[in-house]
């Protein structure tokens, strides 16, 4: 058994500056990741760069940060959340910086360069490739010198633990082992991130499954806004390209622009080679042209440096030249292929400005939480979200915990093992190919419909979890997994269908246009096994 | 074009195995590639470990290619025959997972 103040499960931006922030204000903290401790997840793959109104390039203040990040979420956000965003991300920015994260600087500054949808220059990076894995290796070396923090990896959270309704810890399975292992916590936080694992063509590491999500669900808290799924428009389709994360072409157009043209070569939005068009904007013409018959060979638009000669590429990214070489890429002489990739979502666990669920002492940080970012979310607000937020909910949780006894553990009873009669691995990739297809960018009823009766289909499948077989149960973890992923696509799928217009990140063929009477948030609970949408 | 893969098999304290895996595969791919192809048609109980899937960011997939430590994710599929076996010098959890967490951050 493992014992804590506070429980934080997940080990991206929001957990572990969620686990320094509780052990700051005095807590006991156990960090746990299914995965090992600040590798998994999405911060470390996060290439791009963090938007925070320090005002160093030019002058700047939170307020008008906060006026950009509302309104790319079209009217939805939830602006308590979003005020915490800008509000507090400038001092996130600098502990990092205290912290010796080494954001990129010029003339004595910070450097801040301008991203879509920003009213000036706001984002700090470390270097273009870089700021994710550069964001989590200064939080693991923090932590790790936290002796108040225990950092457990390899532990899979396959339950939250609840007694009269009250939250009191979690059940975990040791991956490696399949042993059960009880954890009694006075408060508990879900950083776990949020679902893109769910489409075919996505940027998501293997446990971006939506976990968190099943947890809250299943232990009575509330989730909010779980339409609302950020494609990012220009994700790498073709030719393979290994060992780089698919939406590396953004800098690229950051600094080079870029033409995004359609099977004719012909630039289909107005940018002129600049890059400006927002995320949910450029992803909707990209598949029209592919609707309409004019995308590239793989089924995206194709994307051309061709103008720029070798040197500006060079000197631009430099070593990057030389691995997309390594791949057979040559952007002097050929454009490559992109296409819309699953990449953030804007839903997740309903919480307050102090980060706590609907379920007393559970309480939730960075992407599984929603609403900061409404129906789509502003370049760049995806850290700023982990660190302000995993700040929060840690200062919060340690805070209630110094007030409260520890709870006895809760004894989940022995799990009965099962064999599985079928492929769960085969299963979720189809459950992939169904959300992409039908749940995807663009979105109607006949599908929507389809889509939900096969995920209904699905649902005899993985209704209970068995125990896992002694040693690591590679197949167990597939049927865990697709348990979530199905529960999760399940909440997609439904939000999106009963919403009858389109809205940032949800585009219904259907209704097309925004809706004033739909400026309003759908929130869902599980009641039984069934869920209950209510807006 | 087709990969040959001969893929050591078995958990700590039982006597391993060699099985034999053919994979179909596109110029380009990757061992991981074949790996996850394996586990999706023929067998799930293949146990390897990685989270990034092929951004080089997570480092947890790294095995023994034909004698080679390498990172599955950056290694391509090669027309033939290609050895796939656990690092040596770390505890067999089982198949390809090895024991690489670092020890404070192990279940105690």
């Amino acid at each position: 058994m493992l014992q804590a103040d506070v429980l934080v499960i997940g080990s991206g931006g929001a957990g572990m500056y969620a686990a320094i922030a509780a052990a700051r204000a005095g807590a006991r903290v156990l960090l746990v990741d299914r995965s090992l401790i600040g590798r998994g997840g999405a911060t470390v793959m996060a290439q791009m760069t963090v938007a925070v109104a320090v005002g160093e390039e030019e002058p700047d203040h939170w307020q008008h940060h906060l006026a950009d990040t509302l309104k790319a979420g079209r009217g939805l956000c939830d602006a308590e959340l979003s005020q915490l965003l800008c509000e507090q991300g400038p001092a996130c920015i600098r502990e990092m910086d205290e912290w010796g994260i080494g954001w990129a600087r010029r003339d004595g500054h910070l450097a801040q360069v301008h991203a879509p949808g920003h009213d000036r220059k706001r984002c700090v990076y470390v270097d273009f490739l870089n700021t994710g894995p550069a964001v989590s290796k200064t939080l693991r070396a923090r932590v790790q010198r936290i002796a108040q923090v225990q950092r457990v990896g390899d532990l899979l959270v396959t339950d939250l633990a609840i007694r009269d309704g009250v939250c009191t810890g979690a059940q975990a399975i040791h991956v490696s082992t399949g042993a059960a292992i009880p954890i009694a916590a006075k408060a508990t936080i879900v950083a776990t991130g949020g679902l893109t694992r769910l489409y075919a063509r996505n940027s998501a590491s293997l446990n971006m499954g939506g976990d968190g999500y099943a947890l809250a669900l299943r232990a009575g808290a509330e989730l909010i806004d779980m339409e609302f799924v950020q494609f990012f428009p220009i994700g790498h389709l073709a030719p393979r390209l290994v060992g780089m994360d698919p939406i590396m072409w953004d800098p690229f157009r950051y600094k080079l622009g870029g033409r995004l043209l359609n099977a004719e070569k012909r630039e289909f939005l107005p940018e002129g080679g600049r890059y400006v068009a927002a995320r949910d904007l450029a992803t909707y013409a990209i598949l029209q042209e592919v609707a309409a018959g004019r995308g590239s060979p793989h089924g995206g638009a194709w994307l051309s440096f061709q103008h720029c000669a070798e040197p500006v590429l060079r000197a631009a990214f430099g070593p990057v030249i030389d691995r997309l070489a390594a791949n057979g890429i040559d952007l002097t002489r050929q454009p490559i292929e992109v296409a819309p990739i699953a990449h953030y979502h804007m839903g997740g666990i309903r919480v307050d400005p102090d980060m706590r669920t609907g379920v007393p002492h559970l309480f939730a940080a960075g992407e599984a939480v929603g609403g900061a970012n409404g129906a789509n979310r502003l370049s760049g607000n995806a850290i700023t979200e982990a660190f302000t937020f995993g700040r929060r909910a840690g200062e919060r949780a340690a805070a209630l915990a110094a007030r409260i006894a520890m709870p006895e553990p809760l004894d989940h009873g022995c799990r009965r093992r099962g064999k599985t009669h079928f492929n769960p691995a085969a299963e979720i990739v189809s459950l992939q190919a169904l959300m992409n297809t039908h749940v995807g960018p663009l979105r109607t009823r006949a599908g929507l419909e389809k889509a939900l009766q096969d995920i209904m289909a699905l649902a005899p499948l993985c209704a209970e979890l068995p125990a896992p077989n002694e040693g690591l149960d590679a197949a167990w973890i597939d049927l865990h997994d697709l348990r979530n992923l199905r529960l999760v696509a399940e909440c997609v799928a439904r939000a999106a269908l009963l919403r009858e217009e389109s809205r940032g990140a949800h585009q219904r063929e259907d209704f097309g246009d925004t809706s004033e009477a739909w400026r309003k948030h759908q929130t869902i609970r599980l009641a039984g096994v069934e869920l209950q949408l209510a807006s | 074009m087709r990969a040959k893969l001969k893929i050591w098999r078995g958990a700590a304290g039982e006597p391993g195995r060699f099985e034999h895996y053919e994979v179909a595969f596109e110029p380009g791919q990757t061992v991981l590639d074949g790996l996850r192809w394996i586990r999706v048609h023929l067998d799930p109980s293949l146990a390897i470990r990685f989270s990034c899937i092929n951004a080089n960011a997570c480092k947890e997939c790294m095995i023994r290619v034909d004698g080679k430590t390498v990172y599955a994710c950056t290694t391509r599929l090669a027309q033939g025959d290609m050895t796939l076996e656990p690092l040596p010098n770390k505890k067999l959890i089982r198949d390809l997972v090895t024991e690489i967490a670092p020890p404070d951050e192990r279940l105690p």
